[in-house]
């Protein structure tokens, strides 16, 4: 799906955007009943450096301080980080959690954030967009991955095969869609073209969610079975252990 | 449960444990570990590859004293499959940083955590679980610091803070570093072997210091303290840190942070190469700023503007 058949789909009402230097998207749009939307995203397969990252924490920290409560849409046909020397050099860690920060701040301002991924994100910029946002879900296309399976394949010294034979057995570690959803890290998949206006807006009518709920996700999906249990159990001994100090 | 650690035989943070740095930076005696190893919290997941599992995923959790305050401790191990973050090895961390979110307001509850950060980011064999772990863990943390909770990194361990490390690290409220402390997100190895030798020599060990290393970090404002490589020297950093003011997590916060961010592209986004940037800052030493004792560097860091600074 093409990103203008996906903004035509999902806002059949009208939206306008635009695409801004190191592919960030930023515009408007109608959903609803008549109700206004920002439109943020990181487009055009592009990789995520410093300028980038900076470029579109700015336009969240416009949406919170102009336009208080709006729902934020973030559209991502994205790469990884962007893997430069100089962005390294230059503190890229710092703008993407600076990016991260934004995103979550604009969650406790009570905006809602949803993002959709009709491309590929991966790794430290999936973690500064996508999994940064209240509620994330994939059109078909979409591609979110830590690494793609060769470069896994030659850092931990593993035969490509067998991790693709491995992958048949775990969602936990291979790339793509179809393991993102039973951990809990992507909450739906919109498969019909049609139906994405309402989806959309049903989606941003439900009541925010105040907690994270992707480890509960992922371990009624069965792909996450034991994170939820292990967090748990530590916030029960350091319970535990206050009432013992 | 109540652990005897064993104090560290050289007093390096670089040559220590987890456990070591654990012993040396909280006051005697007043450690108590959540989780721990005879809990045998293990990854379900590295049997699959064949490797071998820790009794504590290679992280340690728990609760203690640092000069008689309550504070909450999380300390990843860089020996153990590179101190990664895996399944467990994160649900341990989001756990620690869920009960400072929901519990700082007790009369003894601790209102600090200490983050000793040791790793390459997520553990591929654990990949897809590991970078969502990652992402509960900013978002924990980020609630912690927001209900007003301080989150001190300390970064000067074999492993650095890479990938989500180097992202989680820059999340939290104040960053101590030592000059062994790298912190990046592509690691030089990485960047190698996705864009080629001559984008980042990973071999190029002056390159790869001066470009990821704590000196760096520090005068760019990525660390707001630095420590020199002994733990009683990031003990020291973290109580001047607790004393001297936590930035909250607000708007006023990030559009601080914003602007400067915003500077450092400004100023330095054309430089190639950190000797470049020293040159910028009009810094005395810029030629050898690599070769400075850990005291004559910490007085140019603290004289330094780009380098101090409230928005984190």
């Amino acid at each position: 799906m093409t990103r203008a058949e996906l903004l035509d789909a999902l806002f059949p009402a009208g939206h306008a955007t635009r695409v801004e230097a190191d592919g960030i998207l930023v515009g408007t749009a109608t959903y609803g009943q008549n109700e206004t939307v920002a439109v943020l995203g990181l487009v055009e397969q592009t990789p995520l450096g410093v300028e980038g990252a900076l470029a579109l924490a700015e336009h969240v920290l416009e949406i919170i301080r102009h336009s208080p409560g709006r729902p934020i849409v973030v559209l991502i046909d994205a790469q990884s980080q962007r893997m430069r020397r100089r962005d390294e050099l230059l503190g890229l860690n710092e703008y993407l959690a600076h990016l991260t920060k934004c995103f979550l701040l604009a969650s406790q301002r009570g905006h809602r954030t949803l993002g959709i991924i009709f491309g590929r994100i991966a790794a430290g910029a999936f973690i500064a967009t996508g999994l940064a946002l209240d509620q994330l879900v994939a059109v078909p296309g979409g591609d979110p991955m830590v690494m793609d399976l060769p470069s896994i394949a030659r850092v931990t010294k593993l035969p490509l095969d067998r991790l693709e034979t491995l992958a048949k057995d775990t969602p936990v570690f291979a790339p793509g869609l179809a393991h993102a959803l039973p951990i809990g890290a992507v909450q739906e998949v919109w498969e019909n073209p049609v139906e994405l206006s309402a989806k959309l807006a049903a989606a941003l009518q439900e009541p925010r969610p105040t907690r994270d709920e992707r480890a509960a996700l992922g371990l009624a999906r069965g792909g996450r079975l034991h994170a939820a249990e292990i967090a748990r159990r530590v916030e029960q001994e350091a319970v535990a252990a206050a009432a013992h100090d | 449960m109540k652990n005897a650690l064993v104090p560290s035989r050289t007093g390096s943070w670089y040559e220590a444990t987890a456990r070591e740095r654990i012993s040396g930076l909280l006051d005697a005696g007043t450690f108590h570990e959540f989780l721990g190893p005879t809990a045998r919290a293990v990854s379900p997941h590295l049997a699959l590859f064949d490797l071998p599992e820790a009794f504590d995923d290679g992280i340690i959790v728990g609760r203690g004293k640092l000069q008689g305050r309550a504070v909450l401790v999380a300390a990843q191990e860089g020996r153990f499959m590179g101190g990664t973050f895996g399944e467990v090895h994160g649900a341990k961390l989001v756990g620690l940083l869920r009960y400072a979110r929901d519990h700082h307001a007790e009369a003894t509850s601790p209102r600090a955590v200490l983050l000793l950060l040791d790793t390459g980011g997520v553990r591929l064999q654990e990949a897809n679980v590991g970078e969502l772990a990652v992402s509960e863990i900013i978002r924990a943390l980020v609630e912690a610091r927001a209900a007003g909770v301080a989150v001190i990194a300390l970064v000067g361990g074999r492993a650095g803070a890479f990938g989500g490390g180097g992202i989680l690290a820059a999340c939290c409220s104040r960053v101590v570093i030592s000059e062994q402390g790298r912190t990046s997100v592509s690691g030089p190895e990485v960047i190698e072997t996705n864009m080629g030798a001559e984008e980042f020599d990973s071999l190029d060990r002056p390159l790869v210091w001066r470009t990821t290393g704590g000196k760096t970090r520090r005068l760019l404002g990525g660390a707001g303290a630095y420590a020199a490589d002994r733990i009683e020297s990031f003990r020291a950093a973290a109580l001047a840190l607790l004393d001297g003011g936590i930035p909250a997590f607000d708007l006023a916060t990030l559009a601080r942070e914003q602007a400067r961010l915003a500077e450092r592209l400004e100023k330095f986004g054309a430089c190639q190469d950190a000797p470049e940037i020293w040159q910028r800052m009009r810094l005395a030493d810029a030629a050898r700023i690599a070769d400075l004792a850990d005291e004559d560097f910490n007085q140019i860091a603290q004289a330094q503007p780009e380098a101090n600074h409230d928005a984190r």
